[in-house]
């Protein structure tokens, strides 16, 4: 083993929050509403692909140096789906944090519930996804480390672990960044550090009909004020679909002089040349 | 604290002592969300050694640049940043905190937020200045930052306000906001503060930083090609390769391309890439999602080539070929070289 892979004695203790998105690359016109507001239910409830990424990162841990993986997710009951794909690649606990005072949570308020869920089972590491695909937003990770107050390191690509200090790479858009965090800490993970690895057949058959853990705020110590509509200062004033323009555009015919004709038009116009 | 007289602030991000494009375009935006407010453009300014990089920003449009200079902010760490950015907001209290959606705008901001426990909207494309009628509390806002954002894989455009716990704070896209003309001699007022980091445990040590160098400059390119799932496969991408270099041009690529290997990541235009407005674009094979037209309409003109007449691509384009952009490519080569 290399000397960045000394990993610690008893292993790491490894939460990893993971969300259930629609699949929005699947947005077609039978998904929006004649409001211009998406029919979620028109579209298939998938396990957000960073948080696969975020997921392939705490086994990864586990593999190497040991240790265990709780898997949380806040959302409705159906939610419990990707729960039970988690375990099925490997999780050994799996979480679900819903509430109906939950509805309606910003990224404040949903960082606010996941810490709280995430500091009952006392992590050395915390994995997230960057981002989730029905919003893009990628702030709901940062905030969880903000409220942990542990080290936060964001894009994490790849991982090594010595004792209390993690050995992180991370993408910081102009480059790539080697950095050293002490434990506790929370990474946001990107695509580049790995496909989820396959789910275990035996595990499959194993937790298909597996309940997770249900808790709700009262049960990880929330204030009501911070969860839901009451603790989220973000509203939406208005909702638009977008429409295209539909303008009219210029067919040009696919032969010699047709083209020839085009570029000619593009010359005087001091476009190109 | 709601102060409505507070200044409209731009997080001037800086790495190595040099500043990114990004706090020019945001200070653009800045003037103009500030001029109907009746306030002045702030801009904060971070790092160790940095205080000669105040002068651009006050040509790029700043009243005042709040400069936190200290060895500990050398390089950016989410904790030392966020508590020196806290401390700031705290003591000047602005209205307004623009960040880029960089990758450090996207690491700052939401923990600033998370402190502080205001609202954040990420990736603007556009912000205004508006009022707001809360229609459960029948309570109404005038002058609050309408942030408008395309959400749903860019289906839908949000308006998103927070009108009530401020400072009000979003990140910008790159590339969206159009910088000011630099105005040389314009200058301002420096205030100096401290960031009050003695003590503070900093759990992250940057260890090294390889910069990339990047051959790919979608953003500075008056020309690009842009391909599509349409392309067919990594070989004939080259074709486009061709067609880029006889306009000495860019290439670049929709998600789909990215995602089926046809090219790398770093050209991906789009929402979830880059946001680009060259003088000309060549569309080849792209069906047009509303999630890569988001990134490149407001190119100022748009030529596309695909065999399916009803392409949403053609909804946005000048110019349509219909037509196997096997056969037009060459064509188009020809007669530029003609």
């Amino acid at each position: 083993m290399k000397e960045s892979n000394k990993g610690r004695a008893g292993g790491y203790n490894c939460v990893v929050c993971i969300k259930q998105v629609p699949d929005t690359k699947k947005v077609t016109g039978e998904a929006m509403k004649a409001d211009g507001t998406i029919n979620r239910a028109a579209l298939p409830a998938i396990f957000n692909p960073e948080d696969r990424n975020a997921l392939e990162a705490a086994l990864s841990v586990k593999e190497r140096y040991g240790g265990r993986v709780t898997a949380i997710t806040m959302g409705l009951p159906a939610a419990s789906a990707i729960l039970r794909e988690a375990l099925a690649c490997g999780a050994d606990e799996a979480v679900l944090v819903t509430d109906r005072k939950a509805a309606g949570s910003d990224t404040l308020a949903t960082s606010y519930i996941l810490s709280q869920a995430v500091k009952k089972f006392n992590p050395d590491l915390v994995f997230c996804g960057r981002q989730a695909i029905d919003g893009d937003t990628a702030q709901t990770g940062p905030q969880i480390g903000e409220k942990l107050d542990c080290a936060v390191v964001t894009y994490l690509e790849k991982l090594d672990l010595d004792g209390d200090t993690a050995i992180a790479v991370r993408d910081i858009g102009t480059g790539v960044e080697t950095c050293r965090a002490q434990l506790p800490a929370l990474f946001t993970v990107t695509e580049k550090f790995g496909e989820l690895r396959p789910f275990e057949m035996r595990r499959v058959m194993k937790y298909k009909n597996a309940e997770p853990m249900v808790l709700d705020c009262a049960a990880i110590g929330c204030e009501d004020d911070r969860c839901g509509f009451a603790g989220s200062p973000t509203s939406v004033n208005k909702i638009e679909s977008v429409v295209l323009a539909g303008g009219e555009f210029k067919e040009v015919p696919a032969t010699d002089e047709g083209i020839a004709g085009l570029v000619a038009e593009l010359v005087k116009d001091h476009t190109i040349g | 604290m709601k102060n409505t007289q507070g200044e409209v602030w731009v997080f001037a991000e800086q790495e190595e002592g040099r500043l990114s494009d990004v706090p020019f375009e945001l200070l653009g935006k800045a003037r103009e969300l500030a001029g109907k407010l009746g306030v002045k453009v702030g801009a904060v300014l971070m790092g160790s050694g940095v205080e000669a990089l105040a002068k651009p920003l006050f040509e790029a449009g700043a009243d005042v640049v709040h400069l936190v200079d200290d060895p500990a902010l050398k390089v950016y760490r989410n904790k030392a940043y966020r508590h020196a950015m806290v401390e700031l907001v705290n003591e000047v209290n602005p209205q307004i905190v623009i960040f880029g959606a960089t990758h450090m705008g996207r690491d700052i901001a939401p923990s600033v937020a998370s402190a502080l426990r205001c609202g954040l909207t990420a990736d603007c494309t556009d912000l205004q200045i508006g009022g707001y009628e809360d229609k459960k509390t029948k309570e109404t806002f005038t002058n609050v930052l309408h942030q408008i954002r395309p959400a749903f894989g860019g289906n839908i455009i949000a308006t998103i306000v927070n009108a009530r716990n401020w400072p009000q704070m979003a990140t910008v896209r790159e590339g969206v906001m159009k910088p000011l003309p630099r105005e040389e001699g314009r200058t301002g007022e420096l205030v100096k503060h401290s960031a009050h980091l003695e003590g503070l445990d900093i759990p992250v040590e940057v260890v090294e930083i390889v910069r990339r160098v990047s051959s790919v400059n979608l953003k500075g390119s008056r020309i690009i090609v842009c391909g599509g799932a349409g392309v067919g496969s990594k070989e004939n991408f080259k074709l486009l390769h061709d067609l880029a270099n006889a306009l000495g041009g860019a290439v670049g690529g929709s998600r789909a391309a990215v995602d089926l290997g046809y090219c790398e990541h770093e050209r991906q235009i789009g929402q979830t890439g880059v946001t680009v407005r060259p003088a000309l674009m060549i569309s080849c094979g792209v069906s047009g999602a509303v999630q890569h037209l988001a990134g490149m309409q407001d190119s100022a003109k748009i030529i596309a080539i695909n065999t399916d007449k009803d392409a949403p691509i053609f909804k946005v384009a000048h110019y349509g070929i219909v037509g196997d952009l096997n056969v037009v490519i060459p064509k188009l080569i020809k007669a530029i070289k003609a």
